[in-house]
């Protein structure tokens, strides 16, 4: 736990105004590593995909992986980054177990894009939009590290381990590093807006192909810079770079927090130590990790065992040429589409949804029970568990099997809950579950028959009122059947036996 | 088995080329040749100590292989069944990898480096792993963790360096024909020093891969023979592009055979580089190298002579770019995944970093560290500018004089080292000294191209050999092999003998 002393953010940013950087690290889903041939394929067995090359043997030596240079280039695109003519790997020296060569092979001055932005939207709590436009300074390419975990202590740091084991299956795997220039927006808007740039990065990116783009399962991962400035001042503070933030929720929750506590340390005079920071998921904090400062001296060097990475023009138009439509354009195509007003289209969006209620609808869901299920049902549940709602252990196939489920009238609405549980708790398709939980409804004669004459000899006044022609009393003898059939009868096929049996 | 035409002494002093046409016309077999190979090892590498390792099983059983292929009428590569040395900073399977350090000690490579599979593909049996300075850093082999190689001409001097050991090898009949490396003059100062023939070819020729780095942008293999047409066909061996070196030339190896054949230098323009004698070396380097020339002028090449003034600004150039590159290359050695892991002394519960450090302590010899320590400095921030981006600025400016003397001559030539052979022990507390043994060789690593050293005589005050060194245009290495045949030829014909027939027998202590 945390011993900082915060200034509630609300009003730390009467006094300061936040100044941010973000870095976003995104792991390409190339079948094979950056420089070498070996499967990138999720949860292996440790130091299974592994070669002389990700290992750093003594001779071996990388070889660019074109497949990660055009999804750099298409990236960069995207972006509304500048694609170089001309650029080059660069060695960033430094010693960690987890890095075999001692040193990562990744860009320095030479990025393979620069000078981008992406416009953002933030929805005001008046209901209106207002768009941000974040400035990109750069993405380059790098390779990953291995995966060090820490065994013992009480921590899983390394501080406090007996022992640490490493997985090289991660070295090597192709990242690019998004960089932003500072961004500078009203104190009050600084976290929604780190949020909406990273899910739209998120969806951008996405709409590529070029990664899972899983925050959960570390396909995106965000770093967040942040220093304050008093308010009326244009001193730049220290910053702090706060990592491990897994999820959209917790890149929002990371900036306020980290503006509370920068503001707690100024205001008692005291200095923000220049360090790296860990979010911590369970309460929202953040915790020291390892300091940073501006002695840190990866002696960067131009790597000579690689050739430089000239695209050419022609084939930087080529994979423009490749690039999905603009996520604004995109927005606009499925609102129309889909029908949804202005109101549903942002909702959708600002819940993470758009991608999950297309591909839903692409599965035969209709528009209007897609965006019900996922923003209702579906993001109550992300909600409680503190998740993304794509971290959800479901697909939109599987949402738009329970629809269709609805829709052939085999469950109600009310079953369909049941169901989400049942596919949730991962015991199967929503066909599985269904028959395994026994949720389908009765439609069967025989059965409702016998409900329907027990309700009517119970319920003799509604009877006697249908029998009089005044119908709207149909809905007691209907709900007293529900109860009798826990919920699993056909309600329409109940109130034609019903209306048969009392005209 | 073929029939038995020579005894042992004469298999070990064939050259590849005769050996091959030996094995084609089956007056020998190449388990024969092995045997007496491995039999002179046997006998003289205790005084020499050329090979860190000996693989009696493996070099007979490919031997044998190669034999029945050609048993079979199958076709074989032209040295298929010649035997060949293989200096210790190379990948080998089943033999240990050590680039003469401690920190690697044991290593066994589960992969073989692209120019020993050429060698095994290509049907040559490897007799063994030649002794070397440490991650090939030095011009003596005395920094070799695991003692000095002796100079077969005196054991009581340097082999020359850092492929000291396969200089030897070749020298004292060990082996026809070695693989080397040469990153600042390697391959050529040793063969210069020892009597033998030395090539680097263009950067790029020869893959990297499977070749433990030192710097990166400068090192190359290459071959370490006693003529220039048994390195010509060693070169074309192991020459070609390679998909797993990135920095590898991807067209069609020079015709080097055809040219070392060729032999002609008649019509040939070559410069004398004005920077590369003089001050500095020795007399008698300096009188046979004078010679050599005038024969070539005789023999009707137009003798010029060339300022390349950036050349002065070699040495210091390479002692920069060379251990910036080394000491992020050596950072993989970290006791993490393979070699040697030290505990350090007093420390309980050691860490991981605590561990990187006392093992590459106990791991890297002095002048491992000296350049590690260059180079880590050389690169730091606030510095770099200064000295490894200087560095790179004077790389521009040689490759530019080669450019320019390139254009008014076909070739250029030097003495290959400043001195002949010097006594053990002499340089090795002058860093200094040692690191100007390579002032004439290190041009052509930093630009890139193509050099070949090859014996022109004994000096007269101290009877040991003397190398001169061709340069030629990068690519065009083909150059080098017709006026390095065509000077063997005239100088042999000068001599009666090759130079190495006046060289110790070795066996017996007998000179």
């Amino acid at each position: 736990m945390s011993t900082e002393t915060l200034v509630p953010f609300e009003e730390a940013i009467t006094r300061y105004d936040p100044v941010m950087g973000l870095e976003i690290h995104i792991e390409l889903n190339t079948a094979t590593k950056m420089f070498c041939g070996c499967p990138t394929s999720f949860g292996a067995e440790p130091n299974t995909q592994v070669c002389p090359v990700c290992l750093a043997l003594p001779g071996a030596l990388p070889v660019v992986n074109a497949k990660a240079v055009e999804s750099a280039i298409r990236m960069g695109l995207a972006l509304n980054c500048q694609i170089a003519e001309h650029c080059r790997f660069a060695r960033k020296n430094y010693f960690y177990p987890d890095m075999p060569k001692n040193f990562q092979t990744s860009q320095y001055d030479e990025p393979i894009a620069f000078d981008g932005y992406v416009d953002v939207e933030v929805a005001d709590p008046d209901g209106s939009t207002e768009t941000f436009r974040i400035e990109i300074e750069r993405a380059h390419m790098e390779e990953d590290t291995g995966k060090a975990t820490h065994v013992g202590g009480s921590t899983g740091r390394i501080h406090g381990a007996d022992h640490s084991l490493v997985d090289y299956n991660r070295a090597g795997i192709p990242l690019i590093e998004i960089v932003t220039r500072t961004i500078e927006v009203p104190a009050d808007k600084a976290p929604a807006v780190a949020r909406a740039y990273v899910s739209h990065v998120r969806d951008l990116i996405g709409g590529l192909g070029v990664s899972d783009v899983r925050m959960d399962q570390g396909s995106l991962r965000a770093d967040v810079n942040l220093s304050l400035k008093p308010k009326g001042s244009s001193t730049l503070g220290t910053r702090s770079e706060t990592k491990n933030v897994n999820s959209f929720r917790s890149v929002e929750r990371a900036v306020r927090y980290e503006i509370s506590r920068h503001a707690g340390i100024l205001d008692a005079g005291g200095t923000v130590v220049q360090e790296t920071r860990h979010f911590q998921e369970s309460d929202g904090t953040t915790l020291a990790g390892r300091e940073k400062s501006d002695a840190d001296d990866y002696r960067y060097f131009p790597e000579p065992d690689l050739a430089p990475v000239s695209p050419s023009r022609e084939w930087v138009e080529e994979l423009r040429g490749t690039l999905p439509e603009p996520p604004a354009q995109r927005r606009a195509r499925l609102q129309a589409e889909w029908g949804f007003s202005d109101l549903d289209m942002r909702d959708t969006i600002g819940a993470g949804a758009l991608d999950l209620v297309a591909s839903t609808i692409a599965a035969g869901a209709s528009p209007q029970a897609a965006r019900k299920w996922w923003l209702g049902e579906l993001a109550r549940r992300a909600n409680e568990q503190g998740i993304d709602l794509d971290a959800l252990p479901i697909a939109p196939e599987q949402v738009a099997g329970i629809q269709s489920l609805i829709d052939a009238g085999r469950i109600n609405d009310k079953l369909a809950r049941q169901v989400f549980d049942g596919v949730l708790a991962g015991e199967g398709t929503p066909d599985e579950v269904v028959a395994a939980r026994g949720l389908e409804v009765v439609s069967d004669d025989g059965a409702l028959g016998e409900a329907v004459d027990r309700a009517i000899a119970d319920d003799p006044d509604a009877a006697q009122k249908i029998r009089d022609g005044k119908h709207q009393a149909v809905g007691a003898l209907i709900g007293s059947v529900m109860k009798q059939m826990r919920g699993q009868a056909d309600a329409g096929r109940v109130r034609e036996l019903i209306l048969e049996k009392l005209s | 088995m073929a029939r038995t035409d020579m005894d042992q002494t004469d298999l070990t002093r064939l050259s590849a080329d005769q050996a091959a046409r030996a094995l084609a016309a089956g007056e020998t077999s190449s388990v024969e040749l092995t045997r007496a190979l491995l039999d002179r090892i046997d006998a003289v590498d205790a005084e020499i100590h050329a090979f860190l390792h000996v693989d009696p099983e493996g070099a007979l059983a490919a031997a044998r292989a190669s034999d029945e292929r050609r048993a079979a009428g199958e076709a074989t590569s032209y040295l298929a069944g010649v035997p060949i040395a293989v200096k210790d900073v190379f990948a080998t399977i089943g033999q240990p990898t050590t680039c003469g350090s401690k920190i690697l000690e044991g290593w066994m490579p589960p992969y073989d480096a692209t120019a020993v599979a050429k060698l095994r593909a290509a049907g040559l049996p490897i007799l063994g792993k030649t002794n070397m300075d440490e991650f090939a850093m030095g011009s003596s082999t005395e920094h070799s963790a695991y003692g000095p190689t002796r100079n077969p001409w005196d054991t009581t001097r340097v082999p020359g360096g850092s492929g000291g050991g396969s200089a030897a090898a070749v020298a004292a009949f060990e082996a026809p024909l070695a693989l080397g490396t040469d990153t600042g003059g390697s391959i050529r100062q040793p063969g210069a020093v020892t009597g033998t023939v030395g090539v680097k070819p263009t950067y790029g020729g020869v893959s990297r891969y499977g070749l433990v780095a030192m710097a990166s942008s400068l090192d190359q293999a290459g071959p370490v023979t006693r003529t220039v047409l048994d390195a010509a066909l060693l070169h074309e061996v192991v020459a070609g592009h390679d998909p797993m070196d990135s920095t590898s030339i991807d067209a069609p190896v020079p015709a080097v055979v055809a040219a070392a054949r060729r032999a002609d230098v008649k019509g040939l323009k070559i410069g004398l580089v004005r920077e590369l004698q003089g001050e500095g070396f020795q007399a008698g380097v300096l009188a046979r190298f004078d010679e050599a020339v005038h024969l070539l002028a005789d023999a009707g090449a137009e003798v010029v002579e060339i300022s390349c003034p950036s050349f002065v600004h070699a040495i210091a150039a390479y002692y920069l770019v060379m251990p910036s590159e080394a000491s992020s290359n050596l950072a993989r050695f970290d006791a993490m995944r393979y070699g040697l892991r030290v505990a350090p002394e007093g420390v309980a519960d050691p860490s991981a970093e605590q561990v990187m450090a006392a093992s590459r302590d106990a791991g890297f010899g002095d002048e491992v560290k000296r350049r590690i320590i260059l180079g880590t400095y050389a690169l730091s921030s606030g510095y770099y500018d200064a000295y490894y981006g200087s560095a790179q600025k004077v790389r521009t400016l040689i490759a530019r004089d080669f450019a320019a003397a390139f254009e008014q001559v076909d070739l250029l030539v030097s003495p290959t080292s400043p001195v002949t052979a010097w006594p053990l022990g002499d340089k090795l507390d002058d860093p200094m000294a040692m690191y100007l043994q390579d002032v004439a060789t290190i041009p052509a690593n930093l630009a890139g191209a193509p050099g070949l050293s090859l014996p022109v005589g004994l000096a007269d005050e101290d009877g040991m050999p003397v190398g001169l060194q061709f340069l030629a245009p990068a690519t065009a290495d083909d150059r080098l092999y017709n006026a390095g045949a065509a000077l063997e030829r005239l100088l042999e014909e000068k001599w009666g003998a090759p130079l190495l027939a006046q060289a110790p027998t070795l066996e017996g202590g007998a000179r």
